[in-house]
């Protein structure tokens, strides 16, 4: 029997539950991204949801959208046939709960949920109409494509929306603003009843939000839920009437917005139990400015960053994802170039975009993406240690492999690096030990600053404590570290002072006594300093 | 803390208008600038050599055009969805031989059977392309490439040194491209049918726009649910199955087949689906544009005839409209992009 009803949407009463996920659970491998995630949407509102990097939204997201299948809990969609085809019972909208599974996107769409990426993708060579129809294109006579019809769906739906896109015009040059506008649109036309937007103002201007904020109150006004995925409060606090805060991969709270302030929503989302803090770092007072970075400029990306790393002290920047800390990195070692400012390393400016100059300066950089960025998967765990110091391992253009095994097996025993032979591919290592790998190589030249961009993600509980204690020692030595982290612990736990970057801007500095992980995470936010 | 912001205006329903308009007319310009092209070079030609604009060249331009227009029709849905077929070249060669040997072999065999023998061997080798492509998921490039050298060489396993001769050949069928109405050829005429039939079958139906979308942007294709597999296959078997009848026309023209039939010709036939206005990268263009195209490179080659300049100079030519067609197309396609990004809600 047809559940669905596929001409005029019957707006469902405010207030009835659209969509339940209970207890959901998701686990990639070793690494459980997800252990409890519940949301209730209902009918005319908007809801938050709420979380730090790493907080499980987007493997909720991801399950919402039917591109991943939860191991564990319910999804119930109440009035929509089952993501197989099951139907029983009568089925109208507003009666039983139903469960159901999505095996795939298209069950999804099915269920009447859509999801809004913050970077959409259309056809640019097609039509703002036929993106909408794409695939379902309204018919008349011999299976033709109706196009009248699709223009007039297309428009009506902008009317209803209240923006007022020419369906006609080609895709191609769009604003991201406007792309969203067509997948909203387009999940109308499916007769979406949930939409989920995933950090849709993220790359919107100010006016650009405002429309969209007209868009979903319109959508409320029509009965739909809006699941409405940020990082700005003040948005949150804007368009939502309810909010589900999310912790390490589980649910922490949900409630009205009414009644919440920002520190409130804050505190829940970083608020675990502050584990007792490894004392201020016993080691020697910070000797001298190694690196200073001076009004660090690069169009759209970031601005006037300025920071200075001393001689045994270990600088943590901090921030959402997003914030621009990587590119900062990348900028400094040389990677990427800067529009304006300055690099200084031991009183001796740096050569802009040049990698080659950075190391000879004595910077080391030890990348986010250690598979991509960091190692040569290929090669032996020998070669990727020695790749960096290949210079001093032999004479005249050669490499003596002796030498080459000599350095890696030193370092290997030094950093306790696991492995079987040193000639095994270094992508048969733990990612554990994979990241110590490419921390020996850049050990191996003795660096005067050590840049480290998210230095334990996807590693063990135990060799993260290694990397920390190395960089610890490391700081102690003389080294200047920078470490780049989005885990609050990791941050307070390691670092002397911390910065925090917020949309390419540095917002705030903590020494070690006023940071505190509610402290960081409402500057990353860009709430005011929460007093202690 | 709340901010207060300034309701902003939304974009007049002219400035949308005038987004979609700029794209129909920037379309319309590129086909027309083929059109511009040709006329150009009739138009110089003509004026050294008179006999370039008379009928009997006309028609013979127009038959060589026929065959490559055809061939175009094919290659364009190919191309339309990020794939290139360079194997019909070898097809056209295939198919030119065994399909003509028929004649020799069964005596007074009805010539629509021979067509559909000529379709029949085209069709098998673009299934065997479509399979590796779609399900194989091998670059068409690479894919196309290999048939190209395979077929060839089973081409000339089976010719061998012999060859199709003239006389082996019934005269009703050596007629097919001499025969006129009004002056016309019968093949361009149904070439330009067919291509006509092509072209409203990739807008009307649901099964061409996906292979519009499917170049425009294969992974939003996959994410919309798109047939994507399916419709790379058959464009492909469609391709291959036109390259087939195209080389049975080739036999029809030629009269004298032997293994080198067709050699080159893949090259020619994506010169002119890009010199058409047809995407290489795919999602845009159209099969008329591409029968145009085919129509001009058939025009310089008769016009370098005409004025008596060697035929090495067509290759030469060729190759640099090709240039002068992706740099304008690159060109055409940033500015485009520009002048749409700008009739954008203005908000700033």
């Amino acid at each position: 029997m047809e559940v669905r009803s596929v001409d005029a949407p019957e707006e469902p009463a405010d207030g009835q539950v659209l969509l339940e996920l209970r207890h959901a659970a998701k686990s990639f491998g070793a690494v459980r991204a997800l252990i409890d995630g519940s949301v209730e949407l209902r009918a005319g509102e908007v809801h938050a949801l709420l979380g730090e990097n790493g907080a499980g939204k987007s493997t909720l997201v991801k399950i919402l959208a039917g591109v991943h299948q939860p191991d564990d809990g319910t999804l119930i969609v109440p009035g929509r046939a089952g993501g197989d085809g099951r139907a029983g019972g009568d089925g109208r909208a507003g009666g039983d709960g139903r469960e159901i599974r999505l095996n795939g996107p298209a069950a999804a769409r099915a269920a009447g949920i859509a999801v809004i990426y913050q970077e959409p993708t259309l056809f640019p060579d097609l039509t703002v109409a036929e993106n909408m129809f794409i695939g379902r294109q309204p018919l008349r006579s011999g299976r033709r494509i109706d196009r009248r019809a699709m223009l007039a769906e297309a428009a009506a739906i902008f009317t209803r929306l209240g923006v007022p896109l020419n369906p006609s015009r080609l895709a191609r040059g769009l604003s991201i603003a406007d792309q969203q506008v067509v997948e909203i649109g387009k999940a109308l036309s499916l007769d979406a009843r949930v939409i989920v937007m995933d950090e849709p103002t993220a790359a919107l201007s100010a006016a650009e939000v405002a429309r969209l904020f007209e868009v979903v109150r319109t959508l409320k006004a029509q009965g739909a839920a809006v699941l409405f995925i940020s990082h700005r409060l003040e948005e949150v606090f804007t368009i939502c009437q309810r909010v589900t805060v999310m912790r390490d991969g589980k649910h922490v709270l949900s409630s009205d917005l009414a009644g919440l302030t920002a520190r409130d929503l804050v505190r829940a989302m970083v608020g675990r139990e502050l584990a007792e803090r490894p004392p201020e770092a016993a080691g020697a007072t910070p000797g001298d400015t190694v690196l200073d970075v001076r009004r660090l400029t690069r169009e759209g990306v970031f601005t006037d960053i300025s920071l200075a790393v001393r001689a045994g002290e270990i600088v943590a920047l901090a921030g959402l994802v997003g914030s621009g800390r990587s590119e900062v990195a990348r900028a400094i070692f040389g990677i990427d170039r800067y529009d304006a400012g300055s690099v200084t390393v031991s009183g001796k400016p740096l050569r802009k975009a040049s990698p080659a100059g950075s190391m000879a300066a004595g910077i080391g950089l030890v990348p986010e993406d250690r598979r991509q960025q960091g190692l040569v998967m290929d090669m032996s765990v020998q070669q990727n240690v020695a790749l960096a110091s290949l210079g001093r391992l032999g004479k005249g253009g050669l490499i003596r492999a002796s030498a080459e095994r000599a350095m890696a097996s030193d370092w290997a025993a030094r950093l306790a690096i696991k492995y079987s032979r040193l000639t095994d591919p270094v992508g048969t290592l733990s990612g554990g030990n994979q990241q110590k790998v490419v921390l020996a190589r850049w050990l191996g030249r003795k660096p005067a600053v050590l840049i480290v961009d998210e230095p334990t993600r996807g590693i063990d509980v135990g060799t993260k404590a290694e990397v920390h204690q190395l960089l610890t020692g490391l700081a102690r030595s003389g080294v200047a570290v920078l470490m780049i982290s989005s885990e609050l612990p990791e941050v307070l736990g390691v670092a002397d002072r911390v910065l925090v970057m917020r949309e390419g801007q540095l917002v705030a500095e903590f020494g070690h006594a006023d940071a505190s992980e509610e402290a960081i995470m409402s500057a990353a936010m860009g709430q005011q300093e929460v007093a202690q | 803390m709340t901010s207060v912001l300034p309701r902003p205006t939304l974009p007049g329903p002219d400035q949308e208008a005038r987004a979609s308009h700029l794209a129909e007319r920037v379309f319309r310009i590129r086909e027309s600038g083929i059109l511009v092209v040709l006329l150009v070079f009739v138009g110089v030609t003509t004026a050294v050599q008179h006999r370039f604009l008379g009928a009997s060249n006309i028609q013979f331009v127009l038959v060589d055009t026929a065959s490559f227009a055809l061939l175009a029709l094919g290659e364009t849905m190919v191309v339309l969805t990020r794939n290139v077929d360079l194997s019909v070249g070898s097809v056209v060669g295939l198919s030119a031989y065994l399909s003509t040997q028929l004649f020799a072999d069964h005596p007074g065999i009805a010539i629509p059977v021979v067509f559909l023998a000529g379709l029949g061997i085209g069709l098998a080798c673009g299934i065997v392309n479509g399979v590796m492509v779609a399900a194989g998921r091998v670059p068409s490039l690479v894919v196309t490439l290999a048939t190209l050298y395979i077929i060839r060489g089973i081409d000339i396993l089976i010719v061998g040194g012999n060859e199709v001769t003239a006389s082996s050949l019934p005269d009703s069928f050596l007629n097919i491209p001499k025969d006129t109405i009004l002056g016309i050829p019968d093949i361009a005429i149904a070439v330009a049918a067919l291509i006509a039939i092509g072209w409203y079958y990739l807008r009307t139906f649901r099964s061409g726009r996906d292979l519009y979308a499917i170049g425009s942007n294969p992974d939003a294709a996959r994410l919309a649910g798109l047939p994507a597999g399916r419709r790379v296959f058959t464009a492909f078997a469609v391709s291959g199955a036109i390259a087939g009848v195209a080389g049975v026309l080739w036999g029809a023209q030629y009269g004298t087949i032997n293994s080198t039939a067709g050699t080159g010709y893949e090259l020619q036939v994506v010169s002119a689906v890009v010199v058409g206005g047809v995407a290489i990268f795919g999602g845009s263009g159209s099969v008329i544009g591409a029968g145009l195209g085919a129509l001009l490179l058939a025009t310089i080659s008769s016009a370098l005839y005409v004025l008596g300049i060697s035929p090495f100079w067509d290759q030469a030519i060729w190759g640099f409209l090709l240039l002068v067609a992706i740099a304008l197309d690159q060109t055409i396609t940033e500015r485009l992009t520009s002048a749409l990004r700008r009739t954008r809600t203005r908000h700033e």
